[in-house]
């Protein structure tokens, strides 16, 4: 793959293959993940709005546990160490290591997934209960469906990276250091997040 | 790492489709797509102006005659969304960042090509769903803005549909934004540092930068503003303790900012422009630059002017008030070096320049506007009224789209390798200048007076006034004609127009017109002085 289509003016030089360039692919990643960032920064920017000028009525209930959440967030931080793993493996060309490793992080997300659904559906309050219930929904479920994302690409990644026939070597590490800058990134919103929904 | 070129993987070319046909196609050519920009975004021009024509058709009686009141709402609301979103937006960006950007540092096409071709392919679906939810039952009607609670009360579908086809085009802007931050930063010819990049490349630079900083704020809203109307929740209804407020917040943050996405692209074309019919270098390049960096971060923290009635705070009125008379620094300095530039110089009155000189002029009328709307009594006092409406259509139709046009007149010769009409083109800009101020000088003096935007009817005595502003309106119709017969008529029979016909020293001009598939035959060249007019040729080799 590349991200340069030069084949028609080399073809009509008739010349070697000499046109290269820098790999920014990753610039572009990163890129892209402040605008994802800013995102979320508008939702956290309205919560904290509202839970600055909008009291909460009579009666309403807007009450979370935090065993689920911390269970969360150690999920979360464990799961970045093993997917740096993951890549320190591949790095030596230990293929099945690391696919081992990203099947972890997999786990590990997935794991992450059905105890957000289990503190959802636990919860006493619903999506339009209240303003603070909405808002609770809306921003866990946002990073919730960024997990499944990033879920589903390790289990991609994983897949590419099995011995015979994977694209996923040490000599084409893109695809691994993409997804793992988008995981840390997930990551790093998640602890964002736990601080200002559930600790502030 | 470094990427090497495989013929064998990227040889689609045998599936790319040839001539015309090719503007069809999901090509990945940045100057196909630019040009797919370009009349994709011309198309909804002609679209929103049709729009622009009823509203002042309705507007030239007191009463709603022309149009019920709703289908008033529903027009003024796409004619805003369609104009902002899919012409200038797209063209001042999109058309021409995608020709011009990848020449500009010395690369052969944009660094993530794959990725510009499906940021345009979002736009034209998009737009025809914008356009067809004007056909559902309950059409958007809460303007542009859709401020809730007006679009959560209103018909729900159309606003919907309004929403989703926002998104995708806001997608597709980042998209488009990345894009440009990384051909820019990234792609740059070694050897070509960034100081020596042509002024249209520091514009996107600070454009795209914006875009990737602010779209997102406003993809997140918009989220929000449907759940509110879906799944009946209640972040921004106060029936169900929600805060308007907060809404106005984030849609400024992300449209405030669109000001300058949309104006910041044209500062950079008109740099391109004067300094070559004038003969002249570009005075200033230094503080131009930083001048459009710091209209970027203060763009970024001026948002709260929009909202001086929405119970703005003191100290909030305070800062916004200061911050934003704080931008008429950097842009005031930008037109001192263009004008500056003109000084002396040995100027051309062509087309080209005719429409770059009417924008200093427009533009400068709206941003005198803009500070004094920037104050907080006189804005009190105007909010909402016509003097608004007259005050951003100066700053986007007077400044960009005036731009839009002169930097059609400028590069068509590159683009088609034929001249345009110079007398049809000056024709076209004494019909739009005269026009597009007989529209909208007059509006000041009705929004002076009290008359109130996006209301289908008014006080008969605004009724003289109003006829003049929809008999500018009629001639700024009128002027699409000469221009359409132009570029039709030009694109069949147009005199040849070589490889530089304007003698111009930047470096698309250094290729044939219009250029191989690959830019350059041989390698990139190295344009060290843009703008380096009346020193030695040599000197530039």
């Amino acid at each position: 793959m590349t991200t340069l289509d030069s084949s028609k003016e080399i073809q009509k030089n008739n010349s070697e293959v000499n046109e290269t360039h820098e790999d920014f692919r990753m610039f572009g990643l990163i890129t892209f993940l402040i605008a994802d960032g800013m995102t979320f920064a508008g939702f956290f920017a309205a919560y904290l709005t509202y839970k600055a000028v909008n009291p909460l009525p009579d009666g309403a209930i807007y009450e979370l546990e935090l065993p689920i959440p911390t269970l969360n967030t150690i999920l979360l931080l464990v799961s970045s160490a093993t997917f740096h793993k993951a890549g320190k493996a591949l790095l030596k060309d230990k293929n099945s290591d690391s696919q081992k490793w990203l099947f972890f992080t997999a786990f590990l997300g997935i794991i992450f997934l059905i105890c957000q659904l289990f503190e959802y559906f636990h919860l006493p309050f619903g999506l339009t209960d209240n303003l603070f219930a909405s808002t609770f929904y809306a921003l866990t479920g946002f990073h919730g469906l960024h997990v499944t994302l990033g879920t589903l690409m390790i289990l991609i990644i994983a897949w590419q990276s099995r011995i015979n026939g994977g694209r996923l070597t040490s000599q084409n590490m893109f695809p691994l250091e993409a997804v793992e800058l988008y995981w840390h990134f997930v990551d790093g919103i998640w602890v964002v997040l736990f601080i200002i929904l559930y600790l502030l | 790492m470094t990427i090497s070129i495989d013929p064998q993987k990227t040889n689609n070319e045998s599936l790319q489709p040839k001539g015309w046909l090719r503007y069809f196609s999901f090509s990945l050519d940045h100057k196909v797509i630019g040009i797919q920009y370009l009349v994709c975004g011309f198309l909804f021009y002609l679209i929103g102006g049709t729009l622009a024509s009823a509203i002042r058709i309705e507007l030239a009686s007191p009463m709603s005659d022309f149009m019920p009141r709703d289908v008033y709402n529903q027009v003024l609301t796409l004619h805003g969304t369609i104009m902002i979103f899919l012409w200038i937006v797209p063209v001042v960006n999109g058309a021409f960042g995608n020709y011009l950007i990848p020449f500009y540092v010395g690369a052969r096409d944009m660094a993530f090509p794959r990725l510009n071709a499906v940021a345009f392919w979002l736009i034209p679906p998009s737009g025809l769903m914008l356009v067809a939810s004007y056909f559902v039952e309950g059409a958007a009607q809460a303007g542009w803005t859709a401020y809730p609670p007006l679009s959560i009360t209103t018909p729900q579908s159309g606003q919907i549909i309004w929403i989703l086809s926002v998104l995708l085009l806001g997608g597709s802007s980042i998209f488009g934004g990345i894009n440009f931050i990384a051909t820019i930063i990234k792609l740059r010819r070694p050897g070509l540092k960034l100081m020596q990049l042509p002024m249209y490349c520091w514009a996107m630079l600070g454009t795209s930068l914006l875009v990737v900083l602010s779209t997102p704020v406003l993809a997140g809203t918009l989220i929000l503003l449907s759940f509110d109307i879906i799944a009946n929740t209640g972040f921004f209804n106060p029936v169900l303790g929600g805060n308007v407020v907060v809404y106005q917040h984030l849609f400024w943050f992300y449209s405030h900012p669109a000001v300058y996405i949309m104006v910041l692209p044209a500062f950079g074309l008109v740099s391109e422009i004067l300094p070559v019919h004038a003969r002249k270098p570009l005075f200033g390049y230094t503080t131009m630059v930083f001048s459009i960096m710091g209209i970027v971060v203060l763009g970024l923290v001026v948002w709260a002017h929009h909202m001086f009635t929405s119970g703005t705070p003191p100290w909030m009125r305070l800062f916004f008030t200061i911050a934003t008379a704080f931008i008429a620094v950097p842009t005031g300095i930008k037109f001192f070096n263009w004008v500056a530039t003109l000084w002396g110089g040995k100027i051309s009155i062509n087309s080209a320049m005719l429409f770059s000189c009417g924008f200093i002029i427009n533009f400068v009328f709206g941003g005198i506007t803009g500070v004094a709307l920037a104050q907080v009594p006189f804005d009190i006092h105007v909010h909402d009224t016509y003097f608004v409406v007259a005050h951003f259509h100066y700053i986007v139709y007077g400044g960009t789209v005036f731009i839009i046009f002169s930097s059609i007149y400028h590069w068509f010769p590159k683009v088609t390798g034929k001249m345009l009409n110079e007398k049809l083109g000056i024709l076209h800009f004494i019909i739009t200048f005269i026009g597009f101020n007989l529209c909208f000088a007059p509006q000041h003096w009705l929004g002076l007076n009290g008359m109130p935007r996006r209301v289908a009817e008014y006080d008969p005595q605004f009724q003289f006034v109003n006829q003049i502003s929809s008999l500018g309106a009629l001639l700024m119709a009128i002027s699409t004609i000469p221009f359409l017969i132009n570029v039709f008529l030009s694109v069949r029979n147009g005199k040849n127009a070589g490889d530089n016909p304007w003698n111009a020293l930047t470096p698309e001009w250094l290729t044939s017109s219009p250029p191989p598939v690959e830019n350059w035959e041989g390698e990139a060249p190295l344009v060290e002085e843009p703008y380096g007019f009346g020193k030695e040729i040599s000197e530039q080799k």
